[in-house]
Parts: C-alpha cells; structure tokens; sequence
C-alpha cells in the first residue's frame, strides 16, 4: 500500500501531540515537582488523618465495587440472556445513568433518600452503585450473551441445580469480564469527588476531596501535591494488580455471536426477567424523578418558586450567595460549545494520525489515554498551579476551563472514531490508488469520509462530558464565572430550602441536557446500524 | 457642575496617593495639572473596578450600594460587587490567583486571616488617603499599609429570645453552659477554615479554655450536637431559629441586635436577640488592594473612598459592624441597642499566625471528622 506523506501525518499529529505536552504532561510535572517539598511530605505522611482518608477511600471504594457487581449481575444476565419487551430502553436507561454528571448523581440520591440517609457513606455507597451498574451490564452482560449455552445444558442434563450450574459453569466463565468491569468501577469510586462533595458530610473525605480542600479551602497547595501523588501511587498499584488479575483469570473461549437473547419461555424465567427488568428500571429512575418533585416542594408544601425566581440566588433580598444560576447555565452551555469543539477538531486528527501511523500512533494513542487514568481533580489542579506565570499566564484565560474539559472528553472522541477508521478496508484505498489517485487523494476520498458519523457522536459525548464536568472545573472556574455542576453543589450545600431547591431546579436542568445527548447518540447509533 | 468638580478633586487626590509612594511630593504635583484638563483626568480611568467581597456583603439595595454608586456618579468609575464565598474561601481563591486576582480590591480578610493574606502576597500594600482618621490600634495592625483597616466588632454568641423562653431555657451566660446537656442540639457555629466569625469564635474558646483545653470543650460542644455551616450567612439566616432554622444560638456580632430591631417586620421596643457578652472577641476587618490587579490608581480611589466618613457612616447599619473612621457619629439605634464588651477578647496575633493551621487542622478533625 502506498503511504501518506509523512508531512501530512506528522501535521495532522502535531496539534494532539502539543496539546498533550503543554495542558497534560507540562501540568503533571509541575505537580510533581511541587510535590517534592520535604517539609510537606512529612506533614502529611505523619498527620494520622491522612491514613484515615486512605483508608476511607480505600474501603468504601471496595464496598462500592462489590455491592456493584452484586446489584449489576442480576440485569447483567437478564438483559443478556433475554429478549423482552423494553428490554434495549433499559440499556439506554443506565447508559443515560452511567453518563449523567455526578453533581446531578449526587443530588439524586440526596433527593431520593430519606433525611435520615442523607449526607450518611450509605447515601455515597447508593449513589456509587446505581452510577457503575451499566459499566457490570455492559462489559459483563456483552461476555455473558455471548457465551455458548451448551455447556450450561449439559451440566443441567447432568443433574446440577441452577446454581450449581451458575457457581461451576457460568460464573468462572465470566470471571475475566467480571474483574475487568470491577476495576473501572474501583478506579472511579476510588477517585470519587463529585458525589461526595455533594451526598458525603463535611467529614467524609476521599483523597480527592482532600486535595481539594487543602488547596481551595486551605491554600495549602504543598501538602494538596503530595495527597495527588499518593493518589497516583495507590492507582498504579491497582492497575499492576488488575492487569495481573485479567492475565491469571483470562481463558480461550470461543464465545458465540450466534445464541441470541431469548424470549423467556418458561414461567419462571418470564417472572424473574419482569422483576429484575422492572426492579432495575425503577431503582434507576427514582432518583431522577425525586430530583424532578424535590425542585418543587418545600417544608411548607408544592410550589414552583424555586422555578420561578431561579434568575436569582439569595439568602434574603440583596445578600447573594455569589451563584447567578442563569449565568451559570449560560456559561456552562458556551463552555460545552468550546469545549465540543476544541475536542472534536483535537480528537479527529489524532485519530486520523494514530490510523495512518504506525508505531508513533499508538504512542501518541496511548499519551491521549492518560488524562482518563488520572482523576480530573488532578488535571484542574496541575493546570491551575502550572499556568501562573508568564508566558503562560493563562490561569484566568476565558478558554481554560474549556481547554481542561477537553482534555477530559478528546481520549472519547478518539475511541469513538479510531475504530471506525480502521475498520476501512484497505482495498479500497489500494483500489484508489490503482486508478490513479496519490496516497493523499485515496486517503481523503476514501478514509476522511468515515470520520463524520462517528465524530457527531463524538460531539454529543463529548458534550456530555463537559456540561458535566466537575472536578477540573472546581479549580479552574473564577469566581462569577461558575458552571452549572460548580452551582448545584453550591445551592445544594446551603442549609435554607428555597436555596436547595433551586439546587434542584438546575441539576433537573442538566439532567434533561444530558438525557437529550444519550437520546441523540442512540439515535446515530441505531442508524449506524 | 459640582459632580465635575468633585472628580477632579478626587482625580488630583489619588494621582497625588499613587505618585507619593516611588516620586517626591513636587513631582506628584507638577504631574497633576488637575484642574487644567478635568475630561481627560476622569476619561483615563477604567470603566469600571470589581469589590471581591463575603457573602454577607450586600449586593444591591442598601444604603452601602447607594454610596457605592454615589462613588461611580464621582469618578465614572463602577464598582461590581464580586462574591467569593465565605472569607476562608475568599482568601484560599485569592491566594491560588496571586497575580491574576479575580477582582482589583478586597473588602473582609480580618485580624484572624490577614497574616496569611499578606505571607501570600495576595495583597499590593498601599495607605490610604484619610487613613489619620482611623485610631492607632486598629493602623498598628498594619504598619506597613499591607491593608486598610475598614470596621471592627464583636463576635458573641447571640440568642434567640423569644425561642429560648419558649423551649425553657435560660439564655447561656458563658461558654461553659453551651456544654450544659439542657442546651443540646441548640448551637450553630461556622466552619473557622471557610468563615471568618468561625475562626474567630474558635480563638475565642482556646483564649478560654487554654492551648491544652479547648479540645476537650469542643468534644463536649460535639457531643451536644453542635450543627456547623460554612458560612455566617448560612447559620444566621438559613439555621437561626429567629430567622426560620432550628437553632436559637449562633455565632454573630455583638452588633447583631440592633439589626433585627432597625429592620423588624413590626416596630419593637427591645431587642429580640440577646448576646452572651463573655463570649465576645474582638474582630477588625481589612480591605486591600489585590496584587496583579491592572487598575491599580482606580483600586486606591475605591481603598481611599472606604474609608472616607460618607462610606463608613453606612457601615453599621447594613453589615453590622464598626466603622474604624473615628470622625463617624453612630446611629442612635445602633448606639442603643448594640452590645459593646467592657473587655473584649483578643488573641495575639503571633499566636494566630504561628497557629492557624494546627488548630483549624485540629478542630476539623475533632468537629468535622
């Protein structure tokens, strides 16, 4: 096959490849280095406190996975072993879940559970759990479709009860998919910031949290460094650790597209799929629909107030919280927009990069990788202590937080489309040019036209992203310029009413933007297909 | 005509304050021709300066918002108010933009704060025009002009009257009884990492209770379910029982009262909140220029304009406290109805500095978790 010109590669890959280095590498060297202050790595080492909070993300990140995995398996299995009506609105409903903002996740469970839960590590636990069910039915649900039922049948003819069958057949196949799903839930619950900041009492504290309170609240940017790089160590090793677990546990399988989900035909199984369908759905949107009733009720009964007079945030006429919820909304949708598009241009040419590169591609794929792994606390707080000076002086740049949500969001934009670009058939680009075209013609003729669909769904991902975006933004966002996450966890932490039911009142907002993305995804997607 | 006047006025005044500091006093003179070219004066201005302020700062509608405009209508200057959360927020936010303030002048880093404002650098020192009027103790604080000393008051604990009596309580006459059981579930304080009245409260028990003992007090405050919030706005008029909450002691001002009589629904004769007197310490508030900031001569007008009698005299009856500016005539109501300690409680501010941290790292801890 011919090649493309290396300059036309090497231009496609240089705005990714300098983006990455000056807003991702540049920042975290800089954390690291304001991490190596003796004095403050003594301090916090030494504060008992500090193993406290280890050990506090530590376990509820645990307990989070676990209750995950075991709330996740029951409609893991439904949904893969069982054609029912309703049964891909499911899907579509904890995908919807999986993607809402975790400011508005947070305020969910705040608004759905009792008072006497709220701001408890059960209300943290529950919002964890119904936030990672679709990561279990997902990957675990996509294994178990498609494994082959005959084993199962045979040890069912051999006399195992259904539970034998799942303990000795199902379960350790599996198992590969299981761990792999436990980790992605582990790394997000044990980088949880979001959710605590908005359900945790004021005591309860990740890592994450800690670093934002050390640096925000506290000024104590040192000691904040050091709680990253802790964070950062305690990471890697359970990366090692889960990349040891899949390599152990991972088996050949000939997995078989061919067994498709079922109608349930016995009595029994049509029972169980309507309980745990219908069971899933309702513990999944309860907590949307309290968000909904919360922005409406008050202690002293129904009213649309909050509705009404959500142009202002007062504690009373002409003291203001200093949060213009109008503002925010204002500012967050022109922040999506910049965002979207500085991902969506970034993410295309790495993408069109990375497919015609070779072994420099996946370098360059594997660096855009990186802002996923690292928590978005880390990304806001590196940017934030990096660009203070001049030349960079970009700190109260319009276009930070927009360039930092972008960074979140460009590593989705670029799996969204990498695949589809290697998916071309290198015929076509040899027929090209067989007929005459250059390596560039073929390649934009045939290569770049493929990159439209799967870039709209791109944009609406990465849309997503930002209008969600939290912890990044805690740091970068000045004061008058808030976003709508930056407000709701603003509102929803005053003690007055009125206050948190406009707290509501934007996180129903922002839960309806991002259930129109999810809706316009699926969209594309169905048509796609 | 006057308004005019007034400008060049104000316009020679600081371009006289900002040349003092690096050029001698002829010089400064021979670079204001004032009263040649008024229009050009004013015109070079910018348009407007942002107050980063606490959020108990009002924002519009007080007589404070009126005398800010009246300083626009002088120097064509608008001053937005900008809210950036409680003092302890306020200050970390400045302290991490150093060089890129969110705003140009900060109006509520107090006595408790302001050395860590000034390690920071958060602030561009400069002594304000007018400053002779503010007494000695207040302008030590700041030899070096590292900020403009702008009220000072009280911080007590202040009682719900009416609630109080109907729950059968006596109001508390110490900090020892907020200890008492009988005043369980009773108190709301604010958070001393985010709120400056929090801090000073909490420096107001170790001064009771010692370096070794105001841990044990606290526990005991703890176990009687103290409810903490970050702000002062939020404890007195979001959990204040006397403004709709469920607690009828909070962490206020000695001046709180007067408050609440200026401004009730339906005239009152006596004051419907009380203040704990020995509980009170003493709080001085400070306002400064934020270094970095590109309006620097517009930000000394604003500093200078602070402090000037009309600004002050607003002052008690809108955020409750003391002008500094000794030439200010109190209110009568204010007079009559604010509580002003015989002695009032002070840490040293050495103390405080070399402290702050341990013990708001201590009292998280012991109180947050």
């Amino acid at each position: 096959m011919n090649r493309l010109p290396r300059r036309l590669v090497v231009g496609l890959a240089i705005t990714p490849a300098v983006g990455l280095a000056v807003f991702y590498l540049w920042p975290f060297a800089t954390l690291l280095a304001e991490a190596i202050s003796w004095e403050a790595v003594t301090t916090v080492l030494g504060r008992g406190r500090t193993w406290e909070i280890v050990w506090f993300t530590t376990w509820q990140a645990i307990a989070s996975t676990v209750l995950t995995m075991l709330v996740g398996l029951a409609p893991a299995w439904v949904v893969a072993r069982f054609d029912f009506p309703g049964r891909r609105g499911l899907v579509s409903i904890l995908t919807a879940v999986f993607v809402m903002p975790t400011v508005v996740m947070g305020a969910a469970m705040l608004a759905v559970l009792p008072d006497s839960l709220d701001r408890t590590v059960w209300a943290v636990l529950g919002a964890h759990v119904l936030f990672n069910v679709a990561v279990i039915v997902r990957t675990v649900g996509a294994v178990w479709e498609h494994l082959p039922v005959d084993m199962e049948h045979a040890a069912a003819t051999l006399g195992a009860s259904p539970i034998a069958v799942f303990r000795h057949i199902t379960l350790p196949l599996l198992k590969p998919a299981m761990s792999a799903a436990a980790a992605i839930v582990f790394l997000f619950t044990f980088t949880s910031f979001g959710v605590i900041r908005v359900v945790g009492a004021p005591g309860t504290r990740t890592i994450e949290v800690e670093v934002w309170r050390r640096a925000t609240q506290l000024g104590q940017v040192d000691q904040a460094a050091v709680l990253t790089v802790l964070q950062l160590v305690a990471l890697a090793a359970v990366a090692v650790w889960s990349v040891r677990a899949q390599r152990r546990h991972s088996r050949a399988l000939a997995l078989r597209p061919l067994t498709r989900p079922q109608r349930p035909r016995r009595q029994r199984d049509r029972r169980s799929v309507a309980a745990v369908a219908s069971a899933t759905a309702v513990v999944a949107l309860g907590p949307f629909v309290a968000l909904v009733v919360r922005s409406m009720s008050t202690p002293t009964g129904w009213t649309l107030e909050a509705w009404r007079t959500i142009d202002t945030a007062e504690v009373r006429p002409g003291l203001s919280v200093g949060i213009d919820p109008i503002d925010a909304l204002v500012n967050s949708l022109q922040t999506m927009l910049w965002a979207t598009a500085i991902a969506v241009i970034v993410g295309a040419l790495a993408s069109l990069a990375i497919a015609a590169a070779g072994r420099a591609g996946r370098v360059l794929d594997a660096g855009l990788m990186l802002p996923i792994g690292t928590s978005a606390v880390t990304i806001g707080f590196g940017m934030l202590i990096t660009f203070d000076t001049d030349p960079v002086d970009w700190r109260a740049s319009w276009w930070i937080v927009p360039v930092g949500h972008a960074l979140v969001a460009v590593p989705f934009v670029v799996r969204t489309t990498l695949g589809v670009l290697r998916a071309v058939d290198p015929d076509l680009v040899a027929a090209a040019n067989t007929l005459g075209a250059s390596p560039t013609r073929a390649w934009s003729t045939v290569i770049v036209p493929h990159l439209w669909k799967p870039l709209a769904v791109a944009a609406a991902f990465a849309a997503a992203i930002s209008l969600g975006e939290f912890g990044a933004t805690s740091f970068l966002s000045r004061s008058g310029n808030e976003t709508l996450p930056i407000a709701i966890e603003a509102l929803l932490g005053r003690p007055g009413s009125l206050l948190q039911a406009k707290g509501y009142v934007l996180a129903t907002m922002l839960a309806a933007a991002t259930m129109v993305v999810v809706l316009v995804v699926d969209r594309f997607q169905e048509r796609g297909r | 005509m006057i308004i005019r006047t007034l400008t060049v006025a104000v316009a020679a005044a600081t371009l006289l304050a900002a040349c003092g500091s690096d050029s001698n006093d002829t010089a400064a003179t021979d670079e204001a021709p004032a009263s040649d070219q008024p229009v050009d004066v004013q015109e070079g201005f910018a348009e407007s300066i942002t107050l980063v302020t606490y959020e108990s700062f009002p924002t519009e509608g007080t007589p404070i918002n009126d005398q800010l405009a009246a300083f626009t209508a002088d120097t064509g200057i608008d001053v937005e108010i900008l809210v950036a959360g409680d003092t302890g927020t306020m200050l970390s936010k400045a302290e991490l933009t150093v060089g890129n303030p969110e705003g140009d002048v900060m109006w509520g880093i107090d006595n408790s704060f302001l050395s860590r404002a000034v390690e920071s650098g958060v602030f561009e020192p400069y002594v304000a025009d007018g400053l002779d009027a503010i007494p000695a103790q207040f302008t030590e604080l700041v030899s070096n002009g590292e900020a403009t000393p702008v009220d000072f008051g009280d911080v007590c604990l202040n009682y719900d009257i009416a609630a109080l009596d109907a729950a059968g309580v006596e109001p508390p006459a110490g900090f020892a009884d907020l200890a008492d059981p009988a005043y369980a579930d009773l108190l709301v304080v604010q958070n001393p990492a985010t709120s400056s009245p929090g801090l000073a409260f909490l420096l107001a028990t170790i001064d009771e209770y010692g370096a070794d003992g105001w841990e044990a007090y606290w526990q005991q405050l703890v176990d009687n379910g103290v409810a903490v919030t970050d702000g002062w706005t939020s404890a007195y008029y979001e959990l204040f029982s006397y403004y709709g909450g469920d607690r009828p002691i909070v962490v206020s001002y000695g001046s709180s009262p007067p408050f609440e009589v200026l401004f009730a629904e339906e005239p009152l004769d006596t004051a419907p909140t009380g203040v704990v007197e020995s509980t009170c310490i003493r709080q001085v508030e400070f306002a400064g220029i934020l270094a970095g900031t590109e309006k620097l001569v517009e930000a000394q007008l604003l500093i200078d304009f602070l402090v000037s009698d009309d600004f002050q005299t607003e002052l008690p009856l809108n955020v409750f406290v003391f002008p500094t500016n000794e030439n200010v005539e109190l209110d009568p109501t204010f007079v009559e109805y604010a509580v002003i300690p015989d002695t009032s409680r002070s840490v040293d501010p050495a103390d405080i500095d070399a402290n702050r941290a341990d013990w708001i790292d201590t009292w998280t801890d012991l109180v947050i978790g």
